[in-house]
């Protein structure tokens, strides 16, 4: 049987029937990963060994009867830029490709702890700054459904993780649709959570303000399942939220007769793949015969989404990728005169293309005499983003739109313009600027490629989104196809 | 518009060493950003505040305990060179 390929919650009833063992289910995906691995490349880390061992533990606790976390024995992929003690964190970085942390990320700590089985840690654009795994230091991660096509990013390893079946679950994070995005490409249900509601404690800080942890699965159950387990206040993240989530599982109901979804135009226009616009169109008539109210708004400050978030990112950025200096941890280049030379040789061999744009970016933008003039602006113009949504959700319990402007595209289709790689993400950018959930689902196919439909929220409000996709999902079919690998 | 001279600033602040290939492409490449990024000037934001952050959170504040700590050890442990109990850095008078 193709355990690899069943859902948490399946897999969940079966270990608790003892229908099968953790072990076996560990031993499944690890015979897919060997199968597919090489072509698909997700993977920085595997840890199989003590992935089995843990695998081993749940299975013992079955035994003597004691009552199982809803995650206990599930393999788990998490990004490769939340730290993981005594495994390798590398950020698919040079400058970090030896570092060990000694410490777990807090959602780390709360898999373990649920006792879910971490089976390795997944490729991604180099810092997470990316939108096709093309960036990573190391290697770039296939689509599972092409392997000709990039899988998306910066989270690639982990969407093309789960949709090949090497993973049930992964965790990826999301700057400016970094789980979305991919999620879309791979076809899998991907969700960014509003800011501060998972602790970005032991996540390597891309930009603080923008940077949120959140699950990939191939259902919205399951989504709903491991956000439960991920999310809640910590008091080792200075920045986040205070008080009790609900138990998400609660708001998957089919019943979404009456709830209001706005559409904004700015996001159906101009550099939207008609294919994709298309798919998008279906899933709005669906979502109106299950009594959806759909209307067309505006989020008028829209097109100013893309230029702010590149200040912002990269300025933030710039400050928190000081820290790679070559004296606590990481690369070192050897042949230094001094210590001044030694960071400056560290940084430029240790940091790739991209990284190294968007320092130089960053540091200009926060530099004397630009300051008020890029980076101040940039988050002025923020405060017109967030004004926007505030506004659009006087009005509606959701926004919809497509998740990417197009499906899949080839490897080095974009490499050479960085403009034109940062329009990957125009539809998802604006939601971390104003720190909103958003969610993407598999809403449908061009060519054999997944398109993925974006839902938007208001802050805390991703009950309703789950709620929402779970109805559509209930009433389509896409979560059932497989790629042919 | 961002010059080579700027380019070779901007590298000394962020400790990046370039090359005169990498100055020129990232001269253009900024330039381009920048220029983008200067559709924002269409936006009067004289009466705007600034969003840093969206959480209305501010001074978060722990009880001053002592808690647990890492082991010296285990600190050190990535170092690309110590000496005893120290970090060890190339000379930098």
């Amino acid at each position: 049987m193709e355990l690899h390929y069943l859902s948490a919650h399946e897999l969940h009833g079966m270990l608790v029937k003892k229908e099968i063992s953790a072990a076996e289910i560990c031993a499944d995906v690890f015979q897919r990963i060997d199968r597919t691995e090489e072509r698909i490349k997700a993977f920085v880390t595997l840890t199989r060994e003590e992935a089995l061992a843990r695998a081993r533990e749940v299975d013992k606790k079955i035994a003597a009867g004691e009552e199982i976390h809803p995650l206990a024995g599930i393999p788990v992929a998490v990004k490769d830029n939340m730290c993981t003690r005594g495994v390798r964190t590398t950020c698919s970085s040079k400058i970090l490709s030896n570092f060990i942390p000694p410490y777990n990320a807090t959602v780390v700590e709360k898999l373990m702890q649920a006792d879910a089985v971490m089976v390795g840690k997944t490729n991604l654009d180099e810092f997470a700054m990316g939108s096709s795994t093309e960036n990573s230091g190391f290697f770039t991660t296939a689509n599972p459904w092409d392997t000709e096509r990039v899988p998306g990013g910066s989270s690639g390893g982990s969407a093309a993780a789960v949709a090949a079946g090497e993973a049930v679950l992964a965790l990826g994070s999301d700057t400016g649709g970094s789980i979305r995005q991919p999620a879309a490409l791979c076809g899998v249900v991907g969700l960014k959570p509003t800011y501060g509601a998972v602790s970005r404690y032991g996540l390597v800080a891309f930009a603080s303000s923008l940077d949120q942890i959140g699950p990939f699965t191939r259902d919205v159950e399951d989504c709903a399942r491991l956000f439960n387990a991920i999310c809640g206040h910590d008091p080792l993240d200075s920045t986040s939220a205070p008080g009790k989530q609900p138990d998400y599982t609660g708001f998957l109901t089919d019943d979404i007769k009456g709830l209001k979804i706005g559409v904004p135009a700015e996001y159906m226009g101009e550099g939207i793949d008609p294919a994709v616009k298309e798919v998008i169109g279906r899933a709005m008539k669906q979502l109106a015969a299950l009594g959806v109210e759909i209307e067309e708004t505006s989020l008028p400050h829209s097109r100013y989404a893309l230029p702010t978030y590149y200040l912002i990112a990269p300025a933030e950025a710039s400050s928190n990728l000081a820290r790679y200096d070559g004296v606590r941890y990481g690369y070192r280049a050897e042949d230094a005169a001094d210590v001044v030379d030694m960071f400056m040789k560290t940084r430029s061999r240790g940091f790739g293309t991209e990284v190294k744009r968007r320092i130089m970016l960053g540091t200009y933008a926060l530099s004397a005499g630009y300051y008020d003039a890029y980076y101040l602006k940039a988050l002025k113009v923020r405060t017109l983003i967030k004004q926007d949504f505030d506004r659009a959700f006087e009005r509606f319990d959701a926004l919809l739109s497509p998740t990417a402007p197009s499906p899949a595209f080839k490897r080095g289709e974009k490499t050479d313009d960085p403009l034109q790689m940062y329009m990957s993400d125009i539809c998802t950018l604006a939601v971390n600027l104003a720190g909103v959930p958003g969610i993407s689902l598999p809403a449908g196919f061009v060519d054999g490629l997944p398109v993925g439909m974006q839902l938007i929220g208001k802050p805390f409000g991703e009950g309703t989104l789950l709620r929402l996709a779970y109805a559509f999902e209930q009433h389509t079919d896409h979560k059932s196809r497989r790629p042919a690998l | 518009m961002i010059t080579i001279r700027d380019v070779e600033h901007v590298a000394l602040l962020a400790r990046l060493e370039l090359n005169e290939e990498e100055k020129k492409t990232y001269a253009r490449q900024l330039n381009a950003i920048l220029e983008y990024a200067g559709m924002l000037n269409e936006l009067d934001t004289a009466d705007v505040p600034p969003t840093a952050h969206v959480l209305p959170l501010q001074n978060v504040f722990r009880e001053d305990r002592v808690g647990a700590h890492m082991p010296p050890e285990e600190v050190l442990a990535n170092a690309p060179e110590r000496e005893d109990r120290y970090f060890k850095v190339p000379k930098i008078m």
